[in-house]
């Protein structure tokens, strides 16, 4: 395996209200919950895909990161062979909880299958690829805390096999309402924006 | 009937998420999948569960499905013809 150097071009983190690309803000909220802040975002972005509103948190939180990283880069008439990557703590386990709730009376016991759906974490990944037509790699880690050097060590890996031209990396967490988001973009072509930076001081900024 | 109808594009608007539409854009004859509201196959199973939690039906042969959720006139038909609540 030839071990080429990678490179990071694009990041984004969505925290605390607020979406920073590249290490500026394009947009922020006055302290709201997520479901109104999501659906702002969404519009202030003109994103045009009414799926987004069936999502649920977690998946929401995915779509609008990589969406702000992977619209400028593919493209629906050509193939793009780029591998989605990603990790968090709690799993699906906020929607896990709500549907749990929506089924616990035995008298009232409608299951729900859309909020079924997304009680697999890796759905989010599903509705990354779906919006940009991704038929590559995909792998979702449950970690206590962003292990940013197993992440890192497997986009790499994924671009020197060539199974991959780019991974979007990182990791979308959401429970409760409380929430982070670092997602950014790695491939093998040299960049110079971000030569001493890692996913490790990237993610800590 | 007409009441029905009307409550129906409600549930289905507040049900399946439909963010972007108003009752008002639904016509009664509009199709429910494909290219008509682009209801897809997760929203139709949340259709069967409105059905048996709203209006007590139970469908038991899914392939019914295709005929009643065909739009909101033949949804409304079935379920003024076969509602147990």
């Amino acid at each position: 395996m030839t071990h080429n150097k990678t490179y990071i071009h694009d990041y984004c983190t969505i925290e605390n209200n607020e979406i920073v690309l590249n290490g500026t803000s394009v947009f922020k909220m006055e302290p709201t919950i997520f479901a109104d802040f999501s659906k702002q975002a969404y519009r202030n972005f003109d994103m045009q895909y009414p799926k987004f509103f069936k999502m649920d948190a977690l998946s929401k939180l995915a779509f609008l990161g990589s969406e702000l990283l992977l619209s400028p880069i593919t493209s629906s008439d050509k193939e793009n062979n780029i591998a989605l990557v990603l990790a968090n703590k709690s799993s699906s386990l906020d929607t896990d909880v709500k549907y749990q709730e929506s089924i616990s009376d035995k008298e009232n016991y409608y299951p729900s299958p859309a909020v079924f759906v997304y009680t697999l974490p890796n759905i989010c990944l599903g509705e990354i690829s779906i919006r940009h037509q991704l038929k590559s790699e995909n792998s979702f880690f449950i970690f206590e805390a962003f292990n940013t050097e197993f992440m890192s060590n497997y986009s790499n890996i994924l671009l020197n096999l060539n199974k991959a031209d780019m991974v979007l990396c990182g990791w979308v967490e959401f429970f409760n309402d409380n929430y982070k988001a670092f997602l950014c973009i790695i491939s093998t072509e040299e960049n110079t924006k971000y030569t001493n930076e890692t996913i490790n001081t990237l993610y800590n900024k | 009937m007409e009441a029905l109808k009307a409550e129906l594009k409600n549930k289905i608007i507040t049900t399946l998420n439909l963010e972007d539409i108003a009752v008002e854009d639904i016509a009664d004859n509009d199709a429910l999948f494909g290219d008509g509201l682009g209801l897809d196959s997760i929203d139709a199973l949340e259709l069967i569960v409105i059905l048996d939690k709203d209006y007590g039906i139970k469908l038991v042969d899914p392939k019914e499905g295709k005929t009643i959720f065909q739009s909101i006139e033949s949804m409304a038909a079935y379920i003024q013809a076969n509602r147990t609540k």
